[in-house]
């Protein structure tokens, strides 16, 4: 990998980075309402509020305010504190933030562990039985509303079997299986979903390499269809593939803020909602912030991997 | 998949529509099996939004509370709610209120991506390193985060919805414009029609425009299923539609809340949401293998 490519890739994402500061940071001057007020609740006097925002640095200029709120986050990792709790939003990140890897993490193995073997059978008999089916089967996932698939999934697993927690969470500490069990529907329902979609990406990547001339003479040459799938096929679809998985990120994060929401899981996405709700600002541009840095660093790392998988790809 | 025959526009990208080759696309149109169900679907959708509240049996606001948590029958199709509601009734009504926010929403950032992606591409330079930096940080946050987000700022209620939805599908427009753009900007009759002294405004309208709309079009239909999806999702998190108006997002939200005594509640309106989802991304995909044969999946 060329150094010049890494550089100048990096600067973009310092670049976008910058803006998604922004962004994030634009919510809070945008909102119509001060903090203060919000903080003070209705019955706080003009002079209280006055008084609170001075203290809270509401009165500098815009450029200041963000100089600092980026600083802060930057050199010290301080997000601020809550309005509503008063507590610290850098340590509810920090309690969240795994939660919410930890729901997207599974989602991802079962949405691949559904789209490899889908994918892959429909792009071997294209117009066969197995291809209309997983063709069906990707058609209604991407069709399907994600809030929805949750509470089909709690309607079934939860109501009716009673096999699994509708909603919440259980520390790792307190043990493996509580805490995974309450992990399986919400991951399955961001999984299935996203698995559906990359499903009809995994087909045509390969259907794509399956046309290739070095396939067609590897078959030629007596080479078995085992052989040439695991050699000659998967090996050449791979980088279509971490493409697809890294493209996937946006919607699979997207989906894990809905299921997050819906199975009352402590993580970034619920943050997002609640804090907007409760009109508390200053957590809802970390928890906004903290994704979309996720998200973009996801991003450059798929960006990176093809340059490992396929030695051929070069950047000047 | 169908491909473009040699009599096609592509051959003549210059030439102005004439009878034939819509005749020709309506021919091809119908044979696609998957573009005409589709487009039934949306038909249907439309005839439901338009005339919803003639056809419903019962008055979707009505309550009847000798009739709370019906199961589903020959008295109320889909059962009623929590306050002996008609889902039935509702359902249909919820229907104009869901293509109303996809069709503003998506009209709104449907002009304003197109816009933008078309003066990136076209005249390209440092307002192209702007606009699609900009898209840049823009998709760089999770959609539902961003809508989220902006309803923050806005404020709850149907019509900040469309603005919120609107603003998270600009990117898209824009980076779809701006490919299709870059791609026929090079082509040999808007090269002749610079040099026919036309001014820029006037190649970018009336040559590079037209025939950059195949990928536009496709992207109009799947941002339509995406913003029914979105508003419901909205609707559903308490920021879009209020009560008591119906709304498929909101009927779900409300259903989640009796799924052991009215399971009917959690399902009507979703299969509601997944079938109208599911008609615009059939004629979104069925168009997609009319019009821009060169991204066909297989």
């Amino acid at each position: 990998m060329s150094l010049r490519y890494l550089l100048q890739r990096l600067g973009t994402l310092l670049l976008v980075l910058f803006g998604v500061s922004v962004v994030a940071f634009s919510i809070q001057p945008l909102i119509p309402g001060s903090p203060a007020r919000i903080r003070l609740g209705v019955q706080a006097t003009d002079e209280n509020i006055a008084t609170l925002e001075r203290q809270m640095g509401l009165d500098r200029p815009l450029v200041v305010q963000y100089v600092d709120w980026v600083g802060d986050i930057v050199l010290r990792g301080d997000f601020g504190e809550s309005l509503i709790t008063r507590t610290s939003i850098s340590s509810e990140i920090a309690r969240r933030l795994p939660a919410t890897l930890a729901l997207a993490g599974l989602a991802l193995l079962i949405g691949l562990a559904i789209a490899l073997p889908l994918g892959i059978f429909s792009a071997l008999r294209p117009g066969g039985k197995r291809d209309l089916a997983a063709s069906i089967v990707s058609q209604v996932g991407v069709s399907v509303p994600d809030f929805w698939m949750g509470i089909l999934l709690i309607l079934l697993f939860a109501e009716t079997l009673g096999w699994l927690p509708s909603s919440g969470y259980e520390p790792l500490s307190d043990g493996f299986v509580p805490w995974f069990s309450h992990m399986i529907l919400p991951a399955l329902t961001a999984g299935l979903i996203s698995g559906s979609i990359m499903t009809r990406f995994v087909r045509s990547a390969l259907l794509e390499v399956l046309g290739q001339d070095y396939v067609r003479t590897a078959r030629a040459k007596g080479v078995g269809p085992r052989v040439v799938l695991t050699k000659h096929v998967l090996r050449n679809a791979a980088i279509s593939i971490v493409t697809i998985i890294g493209l996937q990120m946006a919607t699979l994060l997207s989906s894990v803020v809905v299921v997050e929401i819906i199975f009352a899981w402590p993580g970034l996405g619920s943050l997002a909602l609640t804090s907007t709700l409760q009109r508390d600002y200053p957590v809802l541009q970390a928890a906004v912030l903290m994704a979309a840095v996720a998200f973009t660093v996801i991003n450059l790392l798929t960006d990176l991997s093809y340059v490992l998988l396929d030695p051929s790809v070069e950047y000047a | 998949m169908t491909t473009r025959s040699s009599s096609d526009r592509s051959s003549d990208p210059g030439a102005p529509l004439g009878r034939r080759p819509v005749v020709d696309f309506l021919r091809r149109f119908l044979r696609h099996r998957l573009a005409v169900l589709g487009a039934a679907i949306i038909l249907t959708l439309v005839i439901v939004a338009a005339f919803g509240r003639a056809l419903a049996p019962y008055d979707p606001l009505g309550m009847d509370f000798g009739a709370v948590f019906a199961p589903p029958g020959p008295e109320h199709l889909f059962g009623t709610d929590e306050f002996g509601r008609d889902i039935f009734s509702r359902i249909l009504y919820g229907a104009r209120i869901s293509l109303q926010v996809a069709f503003i929403a998506v009209g709104i950032s449907g002009t304003l991506g197109v816009l933008l992606g078309l003066l990136a591409g076209f005249l390209g330079g440092w307002l192209d390193e702007l606009v699609m930096r900009f898209m840049d940080v823009l998709f760089a946050f999770p959609a539902v985060l961003l809508a989220i987000t902006i309803m923050a700022i806005l404020g709850r209620g149907v019509g900040n919805a469309m603005i919120a939805i609107a603003i998270v599908y600009v990117p898209i427009f824009a980076r779809v414009t701006r490919g299709a753009v870059i791609g026929v900007r090079g082509r040999e009759f808007v090269t002749a029609a610079r040099a026919l002294g036309k001014r820029p405004m006037g190649v970018m309208l009336r040559h590079v425009l037209p025939n950059a709309l195949g990928p536009i079009i496709v992207q109009t239909s799947l941002s339509l299923a995406f913003a029914i999806l979105a508003e419901a999702a909205l609707s559903f998190f308490g920021l879009g539609t209020q009560p008591p108006e119906p709304s498929w997002g909101r009927m779900l939200a409300e259903g989640r809340g009796f799924l052991r005594q009215a399971p009917w509640m959690g399902i009507f309106p979703g299969l509601a949401i997944m079938v109208s989802v599911m008609g615009f991304n059939f004629l979104g995909d069925g168009l997609r293998d009319l019009l821009d044969p060169r991204s066909t999946r297989s």
